[in-house]
């Protein structure tokens, strides 16, 4: 490489102490913050999920009673879901990516950025206090649904609140992205040049900005119930338990596309580079992103099918459910189309996108069953639920946030990991995943209901199996973490472009420098047009 | 170095974005509003004639002038003409103020009828007008907040306008806290007739 010109320090070097961080405004950091708090609190959250797998190991009680049970499964529900899945990706690597990728020096709102970001720790601390004050955390599950939450004498309002600030910081960073990329794409950069992860964080940032503030309201009127007494949601007052239920799910069916979408966008962009081939059907990729967004706003009373709903209402929503698989099926046709015939180099953070199609296919297959309203009656609130959202979420947005920490990983800290580890890694969580998630299928269609803490004897089997497929996803977690964190610090330093990519970010510096760029980006490519990309080494 | 970079159109835009989200948020109130008033009309009916219309009118009146106000300030910024600006956003945070006495005096008469959230009276008329009140005070206290929010933002405003932040190259702040105001005047503007005329 040359060093003719002189190397500007990188983005860590620029300024140094904790409050050049806390009151950063450069995108790398702020998104750098997200992921070290995200990662933090998915760490809480798995204990916590620990815990209830522990409790379910035999039926009768174990290691809690039945309170504790509620709460650890509600606090489970609303750390993974608000405080982790939801800014996961968009807010940690899309902050950090974003603006690089379309060739702009920040986003467009840095200020407000930074704003988002302590939104987000005021929404948590919010959280964290529900559950030391008050008369014990939250017991309702991280739906919160009425009438119970406005009558339990439990955290709610706090926690709620928290939500509500969450909701804010998400719909600040969606504003401020989808700003970013109407109007500080580098020239050259045209909408058909954009990459497929920024796309995907377009459509999510679509999302963000139109169906939380439903979310913002639904809360802010569970507060109000349970403060002011209205009753808007209380039968014994006029109110309707129903009417919670649809503005509940207007948010909260959508957010599930908050959460894949950027997922998707991250596999998109490594599933080329690996088979070093263009990526089949740019454009599909790229609508389907849109057509999630949209047809996914419409589902929303699939979740409702049981709570007795008028009849064409179940049907119409039912249809409309099968409408959102399209797109995302499009989008693992285009997949797995890339892949073939391409020279294929098998390195960690392909084998996590591999894993990710693999179980969000299984997930969103079952989401099928969910969304035909006949085999949803059967199904609803058992166990076949709790395993359908962890495959999606978990087996989905979690391996694409994994497969974007080994991805980028060299790009943000100018090293590498141990990469014989990252595959070991890799093999004991996917396997654990599967034995942990899979017989919960199985015990659903049994009839195995969820959020209880004791159960028949019949499905002994099945729960064991899973709470050891726990511990084995713990290990994995483990060893992923200790060898990322190792590589960090200690792992051998690398060039700009060590697999090979084509998008922005490898071109410029690893660190990158506090402006991102050397001088102004002019794009006149393709960013999945490999002629002439060598991997450096 | 900085990353801090100026541009009109996108301030603009993140605006205009930030508009929806409060249009939305609103959005879900007035699902309520039609879905319970599909389901209580005669009541939602009585409850309707008893607000006071003279002051929900007053009240509406207070809020078009405001706004015509905070829109020729932006005329005045933009001609340069500082103190002309600043006397017209006085103008419009004094309306918000007229507009929250008004309010808070019509709230007032509901209170001391025995009208509000929760309330013994209210437990003892109809489940229908119970909905009513509940809506009538959550949606016009969540307007409310936002009026106040309004003339936080112009108080800002002033201050900048007063150490020339905002001046005639870069008024944008100025503006987008007008766009706010005419928001705020917008979703008055349905809550009025819902509540006090069609009913
Ligand atoms: C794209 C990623 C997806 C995510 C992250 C996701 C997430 C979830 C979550 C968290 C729940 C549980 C909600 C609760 O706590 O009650 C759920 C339930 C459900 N999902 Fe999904 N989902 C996804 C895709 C799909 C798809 C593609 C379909 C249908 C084609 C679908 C259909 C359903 C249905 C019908 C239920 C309700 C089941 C019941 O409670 O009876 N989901 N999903
Ligand atoms: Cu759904």
């Amino acid at each position: 490489m040359d060093n003719a010109v002189k190397a500007q320090p990188n983005f860590f070097e620029e300024k140094r102490g904790i409050l050049s961080w806390i009151f950063t405004t450069d995108h790398k950091r702020i998104g750098l913050m997200y992921l070290y708090l995200v990662l933090a609190f998915f760490i809480v959250g798995v204990v916590l999920g620990l815990l209830i797998r522990m409790e379910l190991i035999a039926p009768g009680e174990t290691i809690m009673k039945a309170q504790s049970y509620n709460a650890v499964f509600t606090l489970h529900g609303v750390i993974m879901i608000f405080i982790v899945v939801i800014p996961s990706i968009p807010a940690a690597f899309g902050n950090i990516l974003l603006p690089i990728h379309i060739g702009a020096e920040d986003v467009a709102f840095p200020r407000l950025n930074l704003l988002s970001w302590w939104l987000y720790v005021i929404g948590t601390v919010f959280a964290l206090i529900s559950l030391f004050t008050g008369q014990g955390p939250p017991d309702t599950g991280w739906t919160f649904y009425v009438p119970f939450s406005e009558f339990t004498t439990t955290n709610v309002s706090v926690a709620v609140f928290g939500v509500f600030i969450l909701g804010f910081s998400s719909i600040l960073t969606g504003l401020n992205f989808i700003t970013t990329i109407h109007r500080l794409r580098a020239p050259g950069m045209n909408w058909t040049r954009i990459p497929l992860f920024a796309w995907s964080l377009y459509a999510t940032a679509w999302i963000q900005v139109l169906a939380t503030p439903i979310l913002g309201i639904t809360v802010l009127l569970v507060m109000a119930e349970r403060i002011l007494g209205v009753g808007l949601f209380d039968p014994a007052k006029g109110g309707d338990p129903i009417l919670y239920q649809h503005l509940f799910w207007i948010y909260s069916h959508p957010a599930v596309y908050i959460m894949i979408l950027p997922a998707m966008g991250v596999i998109s962009e490594i599933i080329p580079v690996f088979a070093r081939k263009h990526i089949f059907g740019y454009k599909m990729i790229a609508f389907s992103s849109l057509a999630i967004a949209f047809a996914g706003s419409l589902v929303w009373a699939h979740h409702m099918f049981t709570s007795g709903m008028s009849d064409t209402a179940v049907l119409i929503f039912s249809f409309l459910t099968f409408i959102v698989a399209i797109p995302s099926a499009i989008k693992v046709f285009n997949w797995t189309a890339t892949l073939y015939k391409g020279s294929i180099s098998v390195r960690t953070p392909l084998l996590y996108a591999l894993s990710f199609i693999f179980l969000f296919s299984v997930g969103g297959l079952a989401g099928l069953l969910l969304g035909s309203a006949g085999t949803d009656v059967h199904l609803h609130d058992t166990y076949f639920v709790v395993s359908h959202f962890h495959y999606v979420i978990f087996g989905g947005t979690g391996f694409g946030l994994f497969a974007a920490m080994h991805f980028w990983f060299p790009k943000i800290y100018g090293r590498m990991y141990n990469e014989r580890i990252a595959n070991i890694a890799w093999l004991i969580l996917f396997v654990g995943f599967n034995v942990l998630y899979f017989p919960l299928y199985v015990i659903g269609l049994q009839g195995m209901p969820r959020r209880y803490y004791d159960y028949l004897p019949q499905y002994t089997g099945g729960h064991f199996i899973s709470t050891v497929g726990s511990w084995i996803v713990a290990v994995g977690l483990l060893i992923m973490f200790v060898n990322i964190f190792h590589g960090m610090r200690k792992g051998p330093k690398v060039g700009r472009n060590p697999w090979g990519g084509a998008t922005l970010e490898w071109f410029v510096p690893s660190p990158p420098p506090l402006l991102n760029f050397e001088e102004e980006p002019e794009v006149t490519r393709s960013p999945y047009n490999y002629k002439g990309v060598e991997p450096d080494e | 170095m900085s990353n801090i970079h100026k541009d009109y159109e996108g301030a603009k835009l993140g605006m205009w974005l930030f508009l929806f989200t409060e249009i939305l948020l609103f959005g879900g109130m007035f699902l309520l509003y039609a879905i319970y008033l599909a389901k209580f009309p005669s009541e939602f009916h009585k409850g309707g004639d008893e607000l006071d219309v003279v002051i929900g009118g007053v009240n509406t009146v207070v809020l078009l002038i405001s706004s015509f106000f905070v829109a020729i300030s932006i005329t005045a910024i933009r001609l340069g003409n500082k103190k002309a600006c600043l006397r017209y956003v006085y103008i419009t945070i004094a309306c918000s103020l007229i507009f929250l006495v008004n309010k808070f005096f019509e709230w007032k008469a509901k209170f001391s009828h025995g009208i509000y959230p929760d309330s013994e009276h209210l437990k003892e008329l109809s489940q229908g007008e119970n909905i009513f009140y509940g809506l009538y005070f959550l949606m016009t206290g969540l307007h409310g907040l936002h009026v106040i929010i309004g003339a936080v933002v112009l108080g800002f405003a002033v201050y900048f306008i007063q150490r020339d932040k905002i001046n005639k190259e870069d008024f944008v702040f100025l503006e987008n806290g007008g766009l706010y105001w005419h928001l705020v005047d917008l979703i008055w503007i349905f809550l009025f007739p819902l509540f006090y005329l069609v009913l």
